[in-house]
């Protein structure tokens, strides 16, 4: 025969247990907010899983030939603002003189161009807005040459998955193939009627305004076609790798 | 019955999901505020910015699917109908008349005309949220979206208005139930202990 009062010592230690743990769980909840992708908890591994799930719907809403708004001369932002991972005085001077842009990758010709000979294919010029992942926006005024130009030019195999970028500051960023074959995507040269100012990517950047500004790196050195996704300097901390708008 | 399950869950869940969108919301517009303030850290979510839009872009999943299960549920079943409408603006008057003079009875199972209004404004406030967050969150694909709410930059102010609504809302809706606590089990479990529609 069971009696209660012979189990109750017990039954009242398994009911402290068991609040130990609800209240252990309601704990659990409020540390979520130390989840930020930089630790390797199952809540980041979530996560980071929905940010690729985010990366296949952005790559879905992306229409190759919608174009972003364009604006007149007189709202462009100036001076157009400066924004980086370092601070202005830290943005590299680069010597035109020995500045080369390399190519690499899955490209036919991959012999390095000199500003001058970039200078040489069809430019283009836009005004559009630029659109911070911080919220802020800037309208700038960029002219160059279409980076789908480019790639044609550079005989880029357009069927194979990525772009990407190096950069002279250590930047890199990459463009799925759709985004870069965009006909606003433009390899800036000037702002404006001027040379780019070395605060905005002197002397080769990206002016992408279907993605948020981050994609649009700056001080372009080497560009490469591929299949395996290179990510970026904020992709691999954490940014949306698409980030489209 | 007061509270249906189908209301009950999607109570719950939105209450979870709410919290994400609000927490790292104020983590984002910390990285650019547009008024003279920041939230303090412990408010926000996701530790730096990107952690934060991880947060915001993944409970976006859960707060709309929750939300539109819910509208689709409110209005196939009646439970808008039935609970939220008519709002007579007579009587919208006098119970808030009331309640400003703590004068406002709480009715078991029945919404006072407060009720019926604040319930109705916050929907309009998710769906003004929703949509103004889509407008800011794809201003290029979604360009017509952004002209209905007057260009990107006011976009952002009209998301951060609606979430002003919402976050006003329920610091209201938590402060009646620590003044009425017996309304909390009910949405828990559904029922009540006071008999049906009787006044207290």
């Amino acid at each position: 025969m069971i009696k209660l009062s012979d189990h109750k010592k017990q039954l009242v230690n398994l009911e402290r247990r068991l609040l130990l743990r609800s209240s252990l769980s309601i704990g659990a909840l409020s540390m979520l907010s130390g989840c930020n992708l930089q630790n390797d908890d199952q809540v980041d591994k979530v996560l980071w899983a929905l940010s690729r799930w985010n990366d296949r719907v952005q790559a879905r809403l992306f229409s190759g030939s919608r174009l972003a708004p364009t604006y007149a001369a007189s709202q462009v932002t100036k001076p157009f603002p400066f924004n980086a991972f370092y601070p202005e005085f830290d943005a590299p001077q680069v010597d035109l003189s020995s500045w080369r842009l390399e190519v690499s990758g899955l490209v036919a010709d991959k012999t390095a161009w000199t500003a001058e000979r970039l200078r040489t294919l069809p430019q283009a010029r836009q005004i559009t807005r630029h659109i911070c992942i911080e919220g802020w926006s800037a309208v700038g005024d960029w002219r160059g040459l279409p980076l789908k130009t480019f790639l044609q030019r550079i005989g880029a195999d357009t069927t194979a998955r990525f772009v990407g970028f190096k950069c002279a500051d250590r930047y890199h960023s990459s463009l799925d193939m759709a985004s870069a074959l965009h006909p606003q995507t433009l390899l800036a040269l000037d702002s404006g009627n001027e040379a780019l100012p070395t605060a905005n990517g002197f002397p080769l950047r990206l002016s992408v305004p279907t993605k948020l500004g981050f994609k649009s790196a700056k001080h372009v050195a080497a560009i490469f076609v591929t299949n395996t996704n290179p990510g970026g300097y904020w992709e691999d901390q954490g940014y949306n790798w698409f980030s489209g708008i | 019955m007061i509270h249906p399950l189908a209301v009950r869950a999607a109570h719950w869940v939105n209450a979870f999901a709410m919290t994400c969108m609000l927490m790292s919301g104020w983590t984002i517009y910390n990285a650019s505020p547009i008024l003279p303030f920041q939230f303090p850290a412990w408010m926000t979510l996701g530790g730096w910015l990107g952690g934060a839009i991880a947060w915001h872009f993944a409970a976006m999943w859960l707060l709309v699917a929750n939300g539109l299960l819910y509208l689709l549920y409110g209005i196939a079943s009646g439970h808008f109908r039935r609970e939220f409408f008519p709002i007579r603006a007579s009587e919208l008057l006098r119970d808030a008349g009331r309640a400003l003079r703590l004068r406002l009875p709480h009715e078991v199972g029945r919404y006072n005309a407060v009720q019926r209004f604040a319930y109705v404004i916050v929907l309009l406030f998710g769906v003004l949220v929703v949509a103004s967050g889509l407008a800011i969150w794809k201003p290029v694909q979604l360009a017509w979206l952004v002209g209905l709410f007057g260009g990107f930059d006011f976009a952002r102010k009209v998301h951060f208005a609606a979430m002003a609504g919402i976050a006003g809302f329920i610091a209201i809706h938590l402060l009646l139930v620590l003044l009425v606590p017996r309304t909390l089990l009910p949405m828990v479990i559904g029922r009540a202990r006071v008999p049906h529609r009787t006044a207290s």
